[in-house]
């Protein structure tokens, strides 16, 4: 991002005083733009990945975040809006993931290969999509690890009507969406549409990283989606918490991300994705830690054997 | 032809039980078919309220397809089946179910308590939004029938732990719980004391009793081996070659009714300590092991003739408690022939 500012000739310098910091960062509309966007990206993906991680659905959802690089190049090649070609291969990923039969936590093999037979074919048609669309050559790294630069308010307010959306979907489905998660038989017991809320959560995850990846690519949308939400799960194990603290980290990784990048002039998804890899690591390393000064001997036996 | 195999031995009706309430559950002559093949056929029953019913039989007979009818989520091919008065499925919360095993993957970060919860309100669609007032004093009630109920089966020590940490017992405790926690009036268990040791079996198995007797809950059990709840139980169904056989305990499993069942000479032999033993079914128990036994932790239980000698009530119906230090080798109820009148424990030890 800090390229336009290289040109310009100065890169800006770190004052130790966040206000004014803030300040001189957010004088520049395109950065308070970054922001706003950032944040509700890191809001939408945080919550969304929350859920994802806790259903251990994380290749379904790599699957469905990669698969907007065919789907924009296919949308440049043909010369529509790459926003469509987001948003419909996105979608369609999830609706295809979602119909393939989920026969419990035996038939995860084969859903993993399905899914990346997919996945791999996509990427693959992606790369020829750029090939014949000469014009793209140089947007590839853009599809891919995105573009915080030049986002405009209108692609601001589209963002937050989509993570708007998305989450009051989530909120409405949240519970009985935590108990086929977590108990897909009882909650089927209860009366939970297991089958329809496991669509719709995809379904959602599509939606939601297809507007994100527009502006993060699709790489780091993956990012913002497992990182914050396994740093979260590692740190508290009440449901809540865990999901307040997985939007907390996911916000606070963006913003810590957009703001070193503006004063380096490295990629800001590089900053984004290190600094929840580094939220990652820490939660894990201090949750180990604290087991082991609460349990120093003894462990318990792994669930499942000899009660 | 299954008619004939099918019966009902002793009182149906428990003189205890109020005779105007309706049976919790009520089946007639019903009948259930997969994949064109008939499971079984002509099974009467009547659960009443506070009872406590084993569902038992061999393996592959359908135990697990008379909870789904009972639960409403398979459609019973013949007869009637009514719970709590009304057609399956329609009990809602009225009704508590426990699958059959299954243990939460280690690394869940979810505590107990979350997972007791879920069984409260994880059905319910929208937030809880924190008002205050009359959403702050539902939440002040879902928190103490949480705890009350966590208290009830003993898990206070191990709720708050994430589920993955607790062991196969404390999460089976810890599920009953989540089953009980909107008061239900029938609770369906498949098979809850699978994979769990002895002393947890008997442990589990005497908290359901108790909860049966004291809360006044109905229960219907699918279970492999009766022993461990045998002090415990009203009644017993036991399915077996498309049919059934309702009664008590005593009157069930006995030689001549088995027989009958079966079609081919069983014996019922009970041990010193009151264990009951079955010789001779046709079934092969050791297809249990294999169909319960989850991929990764599979290699690590000793195979069905090892584990016998040791725990041989865990891993066969019925199995005797001791296989006699006459035993060449360790013995198993797989046969398909039943074993001669003559002396059948040493019949059943050779047999192999």
């Amino acid at each position: 991002m800090t390229d336009v500012l290289l040109a310009a000739g100065a890169l800006p310098t770190w004052s130790w005083n966040p206000v004014a910091d803030l300040r001189e960062m957010w004088a520049f509309p395109f950065m308070v733009n970054a922001f706003r966007a950032g944040t509700l990206v890191a809001v939408g993906a945080g919550a969304m990945g929350w859920f994802m991680v806790l259903r251990r659905q994380s290749f379904a959802g790599h699957t469905v975040a990669t698969v907007g690089f065919p789907g924009a190049a296919c949308a440049a090649l043909l010369g529509v809006s790459v926003s469509y070609g987001y948003f419909a291969f996105c979608v369609a990923a999830a609706l295809v993931i979602a119909a393939m039969p989920r026969g419990g936590r035996a038939a995860g093999g084969h859903e993993s290969a399905v899914t990346g037979t997919v996945q791999a074919f996509l990427l693959a048609c992606g790369f020829l999509f750029t090939t014949l669309y000469h014009g793209l050559l140089g947007g590839v790294t853009s599809l891919l690890f995105g573009s915080f630069l030049g986002i405009t308010s209108g692609q601001v307010w589209l963002l937050l009507a989509v993570t708007a959306a998305v989450l009051a979907v989530l909120a409405a489905v949240g519970r009985p969406l935590l108990f086929a998660s977590v108990d897909p038989d009882v909650a089927a017991g209860r009366g939970v549409p297991v089958r329809a809320l496991s669509a719709v959560f995809l379904v959602l995850l599509g939606a939601a990283t297809a507007e994100a990846s527009q502006i993060t690519g699709t790489l780091l949308v993956f990012a913002l989606l497992v990182m914050p939400a396994a740093a979260a799960q590692a740190l508290s194990a009440r449901p809540a918490v865990s999901l307040a603290l997985a939007v907390l980290i996911a916000a606070a990784v963006t913003w810590a991300g957009l703001t070193v990048a503006y004063y380096s002039p490295y990629p800001v998804g590089f900053y984004v994705t290190t600094f929840a890899f580094a939220a990652y690591v820490l939660s894990r390393g201090g949750r180990y830690v604290r087991e082991r000064i609460a349990r120093p001997a003894l462990e318990p036996l792994p669930a499942g054997g000899a009660a | 032809m299954t008619a004939a195999r099918t019966a009902s031995v002793g009182a149906v009706t428990d003189p205890a039980a109020d005779p105007v309430a309706p049976p919790v559950v009520s089946l007639r002559g019903a009948a259930v078919r997969v994949g064109g093949r008939t499971l079984w056929s002509g099974v009467g029953l009547d659960v009443g309220a506070g009872e406590f019913v084993a569902v038992l039989g061999p393996n592959g007979v359908g135990k697990s397809t008379l909870v789904k009818v009972v639960l409403g989520v398979r459609q019973p091919a013949a007869g009637e089946v009514r719970v709590l008065g009304a057609a399956p499925g329609r009990a809602g919360a009225r009704v508590g179910y426990l699958p059959q095993r299954r243990s939460f993957d280690a690394s869940l970060r979810m505590r107990g308590a979350d997972i007791v919860r879920l069984g409260w309100d994880g059905d319910r669609w929208g937030l809880p939004l924190p008002l205050p007032g009359r959403f702050r004093r539902g939440a002040a009630a879902a928190s103490a029938r949480i705890a009350e109920v966590i208290g009830l089966v003993g898990a206070e020590g191990y709720a708050d732990r994430p589920i993955g940490q607790c062991s196969g017992g404390e999460q089976q405790r810890l599920l009953i719980a989540q089953a009980l926690v909107r008061r239900p009036r029938l609770l369906v268990l498949d098979e809850p004391l699978d994979s769990l040791d002895l002393p947890n079996q008997a442990a589990v198995a005497a908290l359901i009793g108790r909860i049966c007797r004291d809360e006044g809950v109905a229960v219907m059990m699918v279970a492999h081996d009766v022993n461990p709840i045998l002090a415990h139980l009203d009644r017993v169904v036991y399915l077996a070659e498309g049919g059934a056989v309702t009664g008590r305990p005593g009157d069930v499993i006995t030689s001549a009714t088995l027989s009958r069942l079966y079609g081919t000479p069983i014996e019922v032999l009970a041990t010193s300590d009151g264990r009951l033993v079955v010789v001779g079914q046709p079934e092969a128990p050791a297809r249990h092991v294999d169909r319960h036994e989850d991929g990764g932790r599979g290699a690590a239980v000793p195979g069905p003739r090892d584990a016998r000698a040791n725990v041989p009530a865990d891993l066969a119906p019925f199995a005797p408690a001791e296989p006699g230090p006459s035993g060449p080798s360790g013995p198993s109820a797989s046969s398909a022939s039943p074993a001669p009148p003559a002396s059948p424990v040493s019949e059943d030890v050779r047999r192999d």
